[in-house]
């Protein structure tokens, strides 16, 4: 299929061939150039233009409002909660990562490609419908509302639903980083590791732990700017209440919904800020990652 | 015990399968099957004409219609563009490269929320964008699409780009040396090389678009019939207490989402076979 015979007369001259040096594989300067800028002025549009925006409307009103703004009681309540949010979830998806990375990267199971699948999962679903089906779990009209009012426990339009959705979202990050890297990096070092005599924990924490920190880290940060970040899936079990089970991300739609765009913006900073730093920390971690897959393709040749 | 002996396909003198497994299946089932299924349940108990009704109702096809068509054209868009910067990112040097290359990833950063309000301002018609735009942006359709474009970016670039990297240049030069023009070896070389990729950032685009939300609501203006997208019909029928009627929209939406999962599966090992017969 791929002919790449041209007819004689599509090549060149001979004449007019050395236009500049450029080698036979790259482009004409005015190609390269026009792509450039194809996708810079692509990006600046969608992605450079919008992160600006969120800065420059925070400050319009002064440093004065911004302080408020981030200040206030009910935004200080939704920070705290983002904060309480990502603190249980985070931890609650590492120790599931590490547990699913351990069996599916080590061991040889049936339906090894089928647990695979089902770590992916979350990320196909809508996070309204992530949202959805804790109500119908623990909703008034679910399968333990019931039983939870008769105790008087509150999950949906508390935070426990708020916890439970976070959770949800953010489920195969960690796994999703470590998989591949473990698998990669096989199980000799492990097994050494036990036939010298190393306890199950010793060889854990020495020999599988300092190999793939940097992957742990960086699926951390994933999961934790996502679990700070997550809106459609928090705003269906919240029920919206100001100053307890509100966000910062819904904090930040009620002051939009209010008019109070210099506020609302101000919330969002913080949060774009979270995530310039997220992207910092990634691309050091990935550098990081990088190095190490190459330091275990080079062992595994 | 029971789960090293029925499923191990090889022992192993490492500890912690049946703990490590047992434990990522009961949290896996716990969080996210069990939850789920609870959406199939729940539409079983409704009658299939009342299942029928809900998710076919004139104002819930035109949200199936919108979200559908708004999501395609957004991953068409970023397949196009986002072939283009992962070409530029890979092959061409260019100040602020490494920083640029960096931002790509902002909208798996930026919350949705964040990124939503900051569209609408900008696209508005008095915003940065929207007062040079001869039509109206924010709160209208054409607003969904720019808030699906921009959550998609990073998709085609992050598939593409660790491709193109792996292109050898030894099948450029052989092309060159045949006699093909840079555009002939790009079309039937190049090309043809990325293309499962680029059809899988294409398919994870479009599917993390059919149920975005967030980045959304903000800008569309969200009108019944006009320019309300799936997701947030199923908000709205929960906020009516028609928790059937959100549960049955939300099955349609499993189903298709699976689907395009299953899809993005048999891309990826199409990706994969592809990359490793060159």
């Amino acid at each position: 299929m791929n002919t790449l015979a041209v007819p004689a007369a599509k090549l060149p001259q001979a004449g007019a061939a050395p236009r500049a040096l450029r080698p036979a594989t790259g482009e004409a300067p005015w190609v390269r150039a026009a792509l450039i800028v194809t996708a810079l002025v692509f990006l600046t549009l969608f992605l450079f233009v919008p992160l600006a925006a969120v800065f420059v409307e925070a400050f319009k009103k002064g440093w004065g409002v911004y302080w408020a703004a981030i200040t206030e009681p009910d935004a200080r309540s939704a920070i705290a909660l983002t904060l309480l949010a990502a603190g249980i979830s985070v931890p609650l998806n590492l120790v599931f990562g590490i547990s699913a990375a351990w069996a599916i990267a080590k061991f040889d199971f049936r339906g090894k490609n089928l647990l695979l699948t089902l770590i992916d999962l979350p990320f196909s679903v809508s996070p309204v419908i992530a949202g959805l089906i804790y109500v119908l779990v623990f909703g008034l009209q679910g399968w333990l509302g019931p039983w939870l009012q008769t105790h008087d426990l509150k999950v949906i339009f508390a935070v426990p639903g708020i916890v439970l959705a976070t959770v949800f979202i953010t489920f195969p990050f960690v796994a999703r980083e470590l998989i591949p890297l473990m698998q990669a990096q096989g199980q000799e070092q492990e097994e050494a590791a036990r036939v010298l005599g190393a306890t199950g924990w010793q060889m854990f924490r020495r020999v599988t732990l300092p190999n793939v920190k940097w992957a742990l880290l960086y699926g951390v940060i994933l999961c934790n700017a996502r679990a700070m970040g997550e809106f459609g899936a928090v705003s269906v079990v919240s029920g919206h209440i100001r100053g307890q089970t509100n966000t910062m991300p819904l904090h930040i739609e009620i002051l939009y919904n209010e008019y109070q765009f210099a506020a609302a913006f101000a919330v969002a900073s913080l949060l774009a800020l979270l995530a310039l730093v997220t992207l910092g920390l990634k691309y050091i971690v990935e550098q990081r990652v990088k190095h190490q897959r190459r330091g275990a393709g080079d062992r595994a040749e | 015990m029971l789960l090293s002996r029925t499923l191990l396909r090889r022992h192993s003198v490492l500890p912690g399968f049946d703990l490590a497994l047992g434990f990522a299946l009961l949290y896996l089932s716990l969080i996210v099957l069990i939850p789920l299924s609870a959406a199939f349940l729940k539409t079983f108990t409704m009658s299939w004409p009342a299942f029928w009704e809900a998710v076919s109702s004139p104002r819930v096809v035109a949200s199936y219609r919108l979200s559908f068509g708004a999501s395609f054209a957004a991953a068409l868009l970023n397949a196009f563009f986002g072939l283009v910067v992962a070409w530029v990112l890979v092959r061409y040097e260019f100040p602020f490269k490494r920083l640029i290359d960096a931002l790509v990833d902002l909208p798996f950063a930026l919350p949705t929320a964040v990124a939503g309000i900051a569209l609408t301002a900008i696209y508005a018609q008095n915003g940065w964008i929207g007062q040079w735009l001869p039509f109206k942006v924010s709160f209208t359709p054409l607003g969904v699409f720019v808030a699906l474009v921009f959550i998609g970016v990073p998709f085609v670039v992050r598939t593409v780009q660790p491709v193109l990297e792996d292109v050898s240049r030894e099948l450029e030069e052989a092309a060159a040396t045949l006699g093909a023009s840079r555009l002939q070896t790009f079309t039937q070389v190049i090309l043809p090389i990325v293309l499962p990729a680029l059809l899988t950032g294409f398919a994870l685009a479009f599917a993390r678009a059919l149920g975005e939300y967030g980045s959304v609501i903000f800008i569309a203006g969200n009108m019944p019939m006009v320019s309300e997208i799936t997701p947030l019909l199923i908000i709205t029928k929960l906020e009516q207490y028609d928790v059937p009627g959100a549960t049955a929209i939300a099955v349609v939406m499993l189903v298709i989402s699976f689907a395009l999962l299953l899809l993005i599966n048999t891309l990826q090992t199409w990706a994969r076979k592809r990359q490793g017969g060159i």
